[in-house]
């Protein structure tokens, strides 16, 4: 038993120091001078007001979460410097630089379909509907690679409870910011602009899906989805959208950007399944960035919790 | 050279997040471009007539040979760790790697027969033909492309253009000389005719 318990904690596994350096100077800053930070925000946006950003505030009042996992949290340089998010580029490293000047400010997020009231929310409002937390999750890409990530944000269910989505609706659509002077992406059709994602009414009141809106501490990086996102840690990446200006409550499941691009390889439900290969590689096993070797792939990618939202359902065919 | 580069951004850690997937793209471009590079020598030396460009025919097969086993082994070590069950799943069950397969398979007898004396073993004519494998190669390899990437088809169809472009000029070379043929009906000439042009 003992053999085992250190067997399971690898070298690899032990956080990068500057990872852990960074989170010691936040919960300093937080703690000690939490105000003095606060003030020096509030300079800099007087100063300059907010073209590009947030990216690099720090966030307030961080709570943590039960839901968190314990596994080393990948550098912040490769979560925002590989990562896909074709509105901007189709390789993984271009959306760092080319997203540097998206503006976040002023934001707003249209609510509309089947709920009581539609309305407009402007971002600072939907920020303050829930108290921020601290949510690790483990983040697998359908391409075979993942990455562990300290998002910031709460569930996605704050947000649904307090817009008041009428008995009909069965389904939520999320889409993503068309803007194509702002992202040089849009303008080629590599996929159908803007970008559409959706979820059953139970899978987005489901605790885990978190509306996120920081990571690391800090506001969202432009290239990770600021200023607003969803992160669905047993999903398939692709599936988080980013840089959410609508939210529309249906009757009918929602088409979603990738299904509509290849509907054989890519699904609505996109659930992580090793016992599901795409049809041109395999999803058993995949690479967590920074590791040599190849890690199994597990079943909604480690969150078991998920499993009865799909109980009787065929996962072959709902891929 | 390109590996050197490879090699140098790996020691300083400038492969970016994921260094084995940036090996494994960065050895399959390389192998596709000397490919096409290869294939851009024939047409060259005959538009410009300069025919020492023959001369370095060979050495750039051998490049996208060797380009070609570094991206084959960064596959079979670096993403299978030598799981001989996982590949010959893989081979059968996902046509990328099996166009990627083939298009490797095809150059190795290219490579085992590109001496001088394997020409004079072979006789020039069935070396030649033996060597137009090279096309089907470059092919396979430009498909196992395409079919490789998730929607974004812009780099694997530049490939496709530029091979479709030096495939085209074969023809045209080959046609015009068709039908120059019968004009000069010694056998002699031709024969010579084919085995410069080839």
């Amino acid at each position: 038993m003992l053999i085992k318990k250190a067997a399971d904690i690898r070298p690899s596994e032990i956080t990068p120091k500057s990872v852990y350096l960074n989170r010691r100077k936040f919960l300093a800053g937080a703690g000690t001078a939490g105000a003095a930070a606060a003030l020096g925000i509030g300079l800099r946006e007087a100063i300059a007001p907010s073209l590009t950003a947030h990216a690099g505030n720090k966030i307030d009042g961080i709570r943590k979460s039960p839901l968190s996992t314990t596994e080393t949290v990948t550098p912040y340089k490769d979560v925002t410097h590989y990562n896909n998010y074709y509105e901007f580029a189709t390789s993984k490293d271009e959306p760092a630089e080319l997203a540097k000047h998206f503006r976040t400010r002023p934001w707003k997020v249209k609510i509309d379909g089947l709920v009581e009231k539609k309305q407009e929310l402007d971002l600072d409002t939907i920020l303050k509907m829930a108290p921020a937390e601290e949510r690790i999750y483990r983040h697998r890409c359908v391409e075979g690679w993942s990455i562990v990530v300290p998002w910031v944000g709460f569930s996605l269910s704050e947000l649904i409870k307090r817009v008041n989505p009428t008995s009909k609706a069965g389904f939520v659509e999320f889409t993503t910011i068309l803007d194509k002077s702002q992202m040089p992406g849009q303008q080629r059709d590599v996929l159908e602009w803007p970008y559409v994602e959706g979820l059953r009414m139970d899978e987005a009141m489901h605790p885990l899906a978190l509306l996120c809106f920081g990571m690391y501490g800090e506001e969202l990086p432009n290239q990770d989805g600021a200023p607003l996102r969803i992160v669905l840690p047993w999903k398939y990446g692709f599936k988080s959208a980013k840089a959410i200006v609508r939210i529309r409550f249906t009757e009918k499941q929602p088409l979603n950007t990738w299904n509509i691009s290849a509907p054989r390889e890519y699904g609505f439900y996109a659930n992580v399944n090793p016992n599901v290969d795409h049809p041109r590689w395999s999803q058993a096993k995949e690479r967590r960035l920074g590791e040599f070797t190849k890690r199994p792939t597990l079943m909604f990618n480690g969150y078991d919790q998920v499993a009865s939202l799909y109980s009787g359902m065929d996962l072959k065919k709902n891929f | 050279m390109p590996l050197g580069r490879l090699v140098w951004k790996g020691l300083h850690a400038d492969l970016g997040a994921n260094p084995i997937e940036a090996i494994t793209h960065g050895t399959g471009d390389w192998t596709l471009t000397f490919l096409l590079l290869t294939l851009s020598i024939t047409p060259l030396r005959k538009l410009t007539q300069q025919y020492w460009l023959i001369g370095l025919r060979r050495m750039l097969g051998l490049f996208a040979f060797f380009y070609g086993c570094l991206h084959l082994m960064t596959y079979v070590w670096l993403d299978k760790f030598f799981d001989v069950h996982e590949m010959l799943a893989d081979i059968a069950k996902r046509r990328f790697i099996t166009a990627g397969m083939t298009a490797f398979t095809l150059m190795i007898p290219l490579a085992l027969t590109s001496t001088k004396w394997s020409i004079r073993k072979l006789g020039g004519k069935r070396w030649q033909a033996l060597h137009r494998l090279i096309y089907f190669s470059a092919a396979a390899g430009v498909i196992h492309y395409i079919w490789l990437v998730k929607a974004d088809l812009k780099k694997p169809l530049e490939y496709a253009f530029v091979l479709a472009a030096l495939m085209l000029v074969r023809v045209v070379f080959w046609a015009a000389r068709k039908s120059t043929a019968p004009n000069h009906s010694s056998t002699g000439l031709s024969k010579s005719g084919s085995l410069l042009s080839q």
